[in-house]
């Protein structure tokens, strides 16, 4: 679907990092955990390609008019990396956008018995937001987050007021656990029981080696990709990435976009 | 005002109007389905094919450089006989006129393409891209030689009793020579431009952007270049020429169609705007009563210079 949206709010959780609060129709309501959006962040030619962000959060408020439907927002949390992000980043209260989506496959949650593990890299925490939501009202969810530094580490806060259980590590030990957070889940994982499966979201060395510990302890996992897009629909083919029968005979390049962003990690191709 | 005549006909086939949208940058129609109106179009023009499904290259194969893109897809695509079987069927469910975009890897293959293409009923006419190497002689293009064009061009007209639309590269020194190559192997139509080879880097990594090293630059960056040579060759031949290149409006459509397009295909814009086509469309028409013209035909080639 493609809709104009407003902006409700655009604030700074960290040097860098911001959350912006859209409005949305009301059909957007359906969009799952782990599905994106295409930005237009400006009606010109320059940037001229959307920008893709994952869903970080959406909900419902109530209406500034009396006896009107509750309205329908979603929030991004994004992190200024160039040109697109920047712009995004000066817009108020009132702006609008366009916007493309909810786009692409989402996370299938695990069932009722089974412990929800998050793993979360910088940015790479905001579709985990949304998912944690609609999962924790059945079962049991750890947060394994980690960053380059403190200010890498984002709303916290917000996962534990949920409820679920967060561990942090950072590459410079500014908070939580110094080192990676691979390692810092790695050793809360050992020995533990009680089924389990895996969402993550984050830089590649990160899936890299999450993947390597979901196929080495057999728990299921499904991680969240990113790539340069240019359409988001499954036209350009811009955005593919190795399917697990990738050979040079055997072509299987999946859409990022379409197939994804999120995986099954024994569907991809990890070397 | 009665509404204006927006229709045109290319080589024996009709559109209801004459905007199309460009090889691969519109999948097979059907991913667009529910953001433009598909029977608002003049054509839709599919992702290039072959005759075995092609991998592409490695990633990354997009960049966005100032006023465009760089793609370096590598010709992607499902093959010939998963189109008939998973993509045509689809086709029979809307009016718009389909045209099969291919290539082939030497002069035999793209012979064959054309036959297979030939039998399938639902493709309207085909585009032939020329910009791809031949195999066979030591990777040198097709569309830049006029030889092999020739070549190659000839093989598929006799080939396809069908339209056949050739479309251009812009990598060349001489956009006219080729063109005449194309008349004379007695092609229906003319489509151009391409892409132009360009390249990015990444000065932090020190390294190209796109693992292909180079790609090819679309967008609006390209419009002047693309005007300029539409305009060229529609001047130099009697056969009618598509505009391509960096189309985002309406008017950039018109000022094609100006310099002697008969016709305009959208491409990078579908991907910022996937209903461009369709609001270019119908800003050309309103185009027309604005101005008092009957028919969009009294404006090809009337740029006076
Ligand atoms: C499915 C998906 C979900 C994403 N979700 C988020 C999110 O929730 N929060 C967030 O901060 N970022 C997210 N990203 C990354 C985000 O899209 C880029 O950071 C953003 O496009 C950068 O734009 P720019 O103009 O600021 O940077 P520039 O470097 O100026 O962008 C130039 C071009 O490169 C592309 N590009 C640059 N970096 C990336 C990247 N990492 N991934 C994909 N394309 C890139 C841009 O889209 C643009 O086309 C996501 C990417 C994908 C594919
Ligand atoms: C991502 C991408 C894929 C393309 N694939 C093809 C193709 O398969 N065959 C072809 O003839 N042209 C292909 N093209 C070229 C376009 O059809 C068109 O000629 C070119 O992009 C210039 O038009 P534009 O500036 O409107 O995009 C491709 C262009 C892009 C951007
Ligand atoms: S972004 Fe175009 S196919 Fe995925």
């Amino acid at each position: 679907m493609q809709f104009k949206t407003m902006v409700i709010s655009n604030a700074e959780v960290s040097p860098g990092y911001f959350r912006m609060r859209l409005t949305a129709p009301q059909e957007f309501a359906q969009a799952k955990p782990g599905q994106f959006v295409m930005v237009r962040v400006r009606d010109a030619v320059d940037p001229l390609l959307r920008r893709p962000f994952g869903i970080f959060d959406l909900g419902t408020f109530e209406s500034e008019y009396p006896g009107a439907w509750p309205q329908i927002y979603f929030e991004i949390l994004y992190r200024v990396v160039g040109k697109g992000t920047a712009m995004l980043s000066t817009l108020h209260h009132g702006d609008h956008l366009d916007i493309l989506g909810p786009l692409g496959t989402g996370f299938t949650p695990a069932g009722p018995d089974t412990e929800t593990i998050l793993v979360g890299g910088g940015v790479g925490l905001a579709p985990l937001y949304y998912l944690a939501k609609e999962v924790v009202k059945s079962g049991r969810i750890r947060l394994f987050v980690g960053g380059k530094t403190q200010e890498d580490i984002l709303c916290i806060t917000e996962f534990e007021r949920l409820g679920v259980e967060t561990y942090v590590a950072t590459d410079d030990g500014t908070l939580g656990a110094s080192g990676l957070v691979t390692e810092v889940m790695e050793r809360h994982l050992k020995g533990d029981v009680p089924s389990k499966a895996i969402f993550a979201c984050g830089p590649m060395p990160m899936l890299k080696a999450v993947a390597e510990i979901a196929r080495r302890e057999a728990i299921p996992c499904q991680v969240s990709l990113e790539a340069y897009m240019a359409c988001g629909m499954g036209a350009c083919l811009g955005c593919v990435v190795k399917g697990r029968d990738h050979g040079e005979h055997t072509p299987d390049y999946r859409c990022v976009c379409k197939d994804g962003p999120v995986f099954d990690f024994q569907e991809l191709q990890w070397v | 005002m009665t509404k204006p005549e927006m229709s045109v006909e290319i080589a024996g086939f009709k559109m209801r109007n004459p905007v199309m949208t460009a090889s691969g940058t519109f999948g097979y129609g059907e991913e667009f389905a529910g953001y433009v109106d598909l029977e608002s179009l003049g054509a839709i023009i599919t992702k290039g094919l072959s005759l075995k499904p092609r991998a592409g290259n490695p990633t990354p194969r997009i960049v966005e450089t100032q006023g465009g893109m760089l793609n370096a897809i590598g010709l992607q695509n499902v093959g010939i006989d998963a189109f008939i079987e998973k993509k045509a069927p689809f086709f029979r469910t809307i009016t718009t006129p389909v045209i099969a975009n291919f290539f082939g890897n030497t002069p035999e293959e793209y012979a064959e393409m054309a036959e297979r293409l030939d039998r399938i009923p639902e493709v309207a006419a085909v585009e032939v891209n020329i910009s791809c190497p031949n195999v066979k002689h030591g990777g040198i293009v097709f569309g830049t030689d006029p030889k092999s064009a020739y070549a190659v061009v000839k093989l598929v007209r006799e080939a396809t009793v069908k339209p056949v639309i050739v479309k251009l590269s812009p990598n060349v020194t001489d956009i006219v020579e080729m063109a005449h190559a194309c008349v004379d192997a007695e092609a229906d139509a003319l489509s151009l431009i391409n892409t132009l080879t360009g390249m990015a880097i990444d000065l932090n990594k020190r390294k190209p952007v796109l693992a292909n090293v180079t790609g090819g630059l679309s967008g609006p960056a390209i419009k002047p270049i693309a005007l300029r040579m539409v305009w060229q060759v529609a001047r130099a031949v009697s056969i009618p020429v598509i505009g391509i290149g960096g189309i985002m409006t309406a008017g950039d459509a018109l000022e094609f169609m100006l310099a002697g397009a008969t016709a305009v295909q959208i491409g990078t814009a579908n991907f910022l705007e996937p209903g461009t086509a369709q609001t270019i469309a119908l800003g050309m028409e309103q185009y027309l009563v604005d101005n008092g013209i009957a028919d969009i035909k009294e404006l090809i080639g009337t740029l006076e210079v």
